[in-house]
């Protein structure tokens, strides 16, 4: 059997990194705005906001199609951008309007497009983890070559659906990418208190999977490791635990106080570590991107970001008669 | 043309039939089949699920439809929800109902939610079949009847079959719905026989049937306690009183119309449910019977159930236990205020 080429970074061309560099501050924009938004008590309910942790979702989503799958967590904003969901739909949604992606029934943590592989944030940690191996299950069973990337959290890995979906996607080698975004904290509490590995990939050994950890504030470290293990999918060869170390410059909600951070990591974060500035930095040194360019990014999204503000603060809230309808296709 | 079959046969042809007719059908589960990877099966199956329900099934469509699973019940029910949110129509078995605490948040929170979560965008044709049921000596954890959790969430849709011909019918009608439902197989319905027509038909959901007719008293049974009401109206008709006996076949959605209107001319209401007393099947219907037809009642509703407490183990503690054509007996006297029917 011929050896397969090995996914590289230095592969991406500039279309490509263009697209990653326009979703990357779609995202970061997104959320800073919910984050204004919402101090103004202007969004109703629960929101967790993705902000520093883009390139995982832009690096991962990346390599995926339509017609591949991803499940997300309820920090899931970034996921549905990267995957291609509606912005105007998205910021409708979790102002809970009737044009939302969800006609305003789902709110920030539900939000889904299951027409763009998108299979909806979800309010459950762990969750997720066996709803992808799912979608991986279909894709086996219907013998196409999509693959179902779960996005999750380093809290989710203490849980039993982590081991249940993992050990089941080893043993039936489903096409299955386990994104674990471990950010150092599940909601308050750190993860070297609730976890008892160093590394959550080291559970891979144990399954007998690929297992990598890698600098998830670097998007080419994330999009050639994600570029690996979805083609190892694609090809059957089975699922892999992609860690990608990272950090959440919010909050775990929005209105959390932070006591528990440490002050001089946050400072780094969002500044020489902050993702964004490594990618513009990483694409203007490898000539992928421009300064004129990434002004022009920059702008082209604030403009989609002004306009899905607009588009949400203008649209109604849903009619009364959806309180009780979409409960059932038929009943 | 109708032939004698077994409740249990009566599942596994329907199965059979539904993995025919569509590929997209998948029968997922713990040993389903059983015995896989063990060299000498090969693609045999071993158990056919834990009461040989599904035996054969693995032979006739092979194992990348009959899946065994680890014995992980969050992690395949789950995979079988976004199984069905992708495009397959599993067939999901939950071994024992009383294991719903393993994976209640798949089918709570994730099954029965995408439709309504997602504005109507998705939908999740899944089908969970389970064993529920007392009667068998299995105690506490493999005996509890708890439909009544299922039919609470919105969603899902419930199905109690309580004979060989309304199995098939209405667990075709569950696999090809587009809505998650969950069908409860009573264990001791198992060996039960009855006639059932031959081929593909589907019985719709909300669908009572009137299994005797009578203009002195309704009874609801739910499940197997259909055949303890019957037994009952056959008792009271020597009595000199006729018992109209409905079978809902379906708690969510429940077809209240023809409870109702059986109250509204019998004037007095029994529900009978092995399951427990507190927020059951039961209260559900005295309650919308009290709602809507109170005007019509001509004594209290009576429920006949399991007392508030675990299934026991011992043979006649568990006999105790269950509802009995004489405790519907003494409750109808109660109703008509007549000590000559008190048999207690």
């Amino acid at each position: 059997m011929q050896a397969e080429k090995k996914a590289s970074a230095k592969d991406m061309t500039a279309l490509k990194a263009s697209w990653i560099y326009q979703k990357m501050q779609e995202i970061r924009q997104f959320e800073n705005a919910v984050h204004e938004i919402f101090e103004k008590g202007e969004i109703p309910g629960f929101v967790h906001l993705y902000a520093g942790e883009e390139a995982v979702a832009v690096g991962v989503c990346a390599h995926l199609t339509d017609k591949d799958s991803i499940t997300s967590t309820h920090r899931g904003h970034g996921h549905c951008i990267a995957k291609g969901c509606d912005i105007d739909g998205m910021m409708a949604e979790i102002f809970g309007r009737s044009t939302g992606l969800c006609k305003g029934k789902g709110g920030s943590m539900h939000i889904a497009d299951v027409s763009k592989g998108m299979l909806g944030a979800n309010g459950i940690v762990g969750a997720g983890l066996p709803l992808a191996i799912g979608a991986g299950l279909t894709a086996k069973v219907k013998k196409t070559d999509d693959v179902a990337v779960c996005f999750f959290g380093d809290g989710a890995s203490n849980h039993g659906t982590f081991h249940e979906a993992v050990n089941m996607a080893a043993i039936w080698k489903l096409p299955v990418l386990f994104v674990c975004e471990n950010n150092g904290f599940g909601e308050a509490s750190t993860f070297d208190y609730a976890a008892a590995t160093d590394r959550i990939s080291e559970y891979a050994k144990a399954y007998k999977i690929v297992g990598e950890t890698v600098d998830g504030r670097d998007l080419p470290s994330v999009y050639e490791a994600a570029g690996n293990a979805v083609a190892r999918a694609r090809r059957g060869e089975g699922p892999t635990i992609l860690e990608c170390l990272t950090y959440r410059d919010y909050g775990h909600f929005e209105g959390d106080t932070q006591t528990y951070k440490d002050k001089d990591v946050q400072d780094r974060a969002l500044n020489e570590d902050d993702a964004i500035l490594r990618f513009q930095n990483y694409a203007k040194s490898n000539r992928l991107l421009g300064e004129d360019e990434i002004k022009t990014i920059d702008a082209l999204v604030k403009a989609e970001i002004d306009h899905a503000i607009k588009f949400a603060e203008e649209s109604p809230f849903p009619d009364a008669s959806q309180v009780t309808t979409d409960v059932y296709v038929s009943y | 043309m109708t032939i004698k079959m077994s409740y249990s046969d009566a599942i596994n042809d329907a199965i059979r039939l539904a993995m025919r007719k569509d590929e997209n059908v998948i029968l997922i589960g713990e040993d389903v089949a059983g015995g896989a990877e063990v060299d000498h099966l090969q693609d045999q199956g071993a158990w056919g699920g834990v009461f040989g329900v599904t035996k054969g099934i693995v032979e006739e469509f092979g194992r990348g439809r009959v899946i065994d699973t680890p014995i992980a019940e969050a992690g395949y029910m789950g995979a079988a929800v976004s199984a069905a949110a992708t495009g397959l129509r599993p067939i999901s078995e939950l071994m024992f109902n009383d294991f719903i605490g393993s994976c209640l948040d798949e089918v709570m929170n994730q099954a029965a939610k995408f439709h309504y979560m997602f504005g109507g965008k998705a939908k999740v044709p899944l089908t969970i079949r389970t064993i529920d049921g007392a009667g068998f000596n299995a105690a506490a954890q493999h005996s509890q009847s708890l439909y009544a959790l299922f039919t609470h969430i919105p969603g899902l849709k419930v199905v109690v079959p309580s004979n060989p011909s309304d199995m098939k019918g209405l667990l075709l009608n569950a696999v090809f719905d587009d809505d998650p439902v969950i069908v409860f197989e009573d264990k001791t319905l198992y060996g039960m026989k009855g006639e059932v027509e031959e081929g593909f038909y589907t019985i719709p959901f909300g669908k009572a049937e009137i299994k005797r007719a009578g203009s002195d008293l309704t009874i609801v049974g739910i499940g197997k306690q259909v055949l303890t009401a019957l037994k009952a109206a056959d008792q009271l008709a020597k009595k000199g009183f006729e018992t109209e006996v409905i079978d809902p076949r379906t708690l969510s959605p429940l077809d209240e119309e023809t409870i109702i209107n059986s109250v509204k001319k019998t004037g007095r209401l029994i529900i009978v449910d092995e399951a427990y007393p507190r927020c059951s099947a039961a209260t559900d219907i005295a309650a919308i019977v009290g709602d809507k037809a109170f005007d019509y009642l001509d004594a209290p509703i009576k429920r006949v159930t399991a007392p508030h407490s675990p299934v026991p183990f011992s043979p006649p503690l568990e006999k105790l236990y269950m509802p009995s054509p004489e405790k519907i007996i003494n409750a109808f006297s109660l109703m008509v205020g007549d000590k000559v029917f008190t048999t207690a």
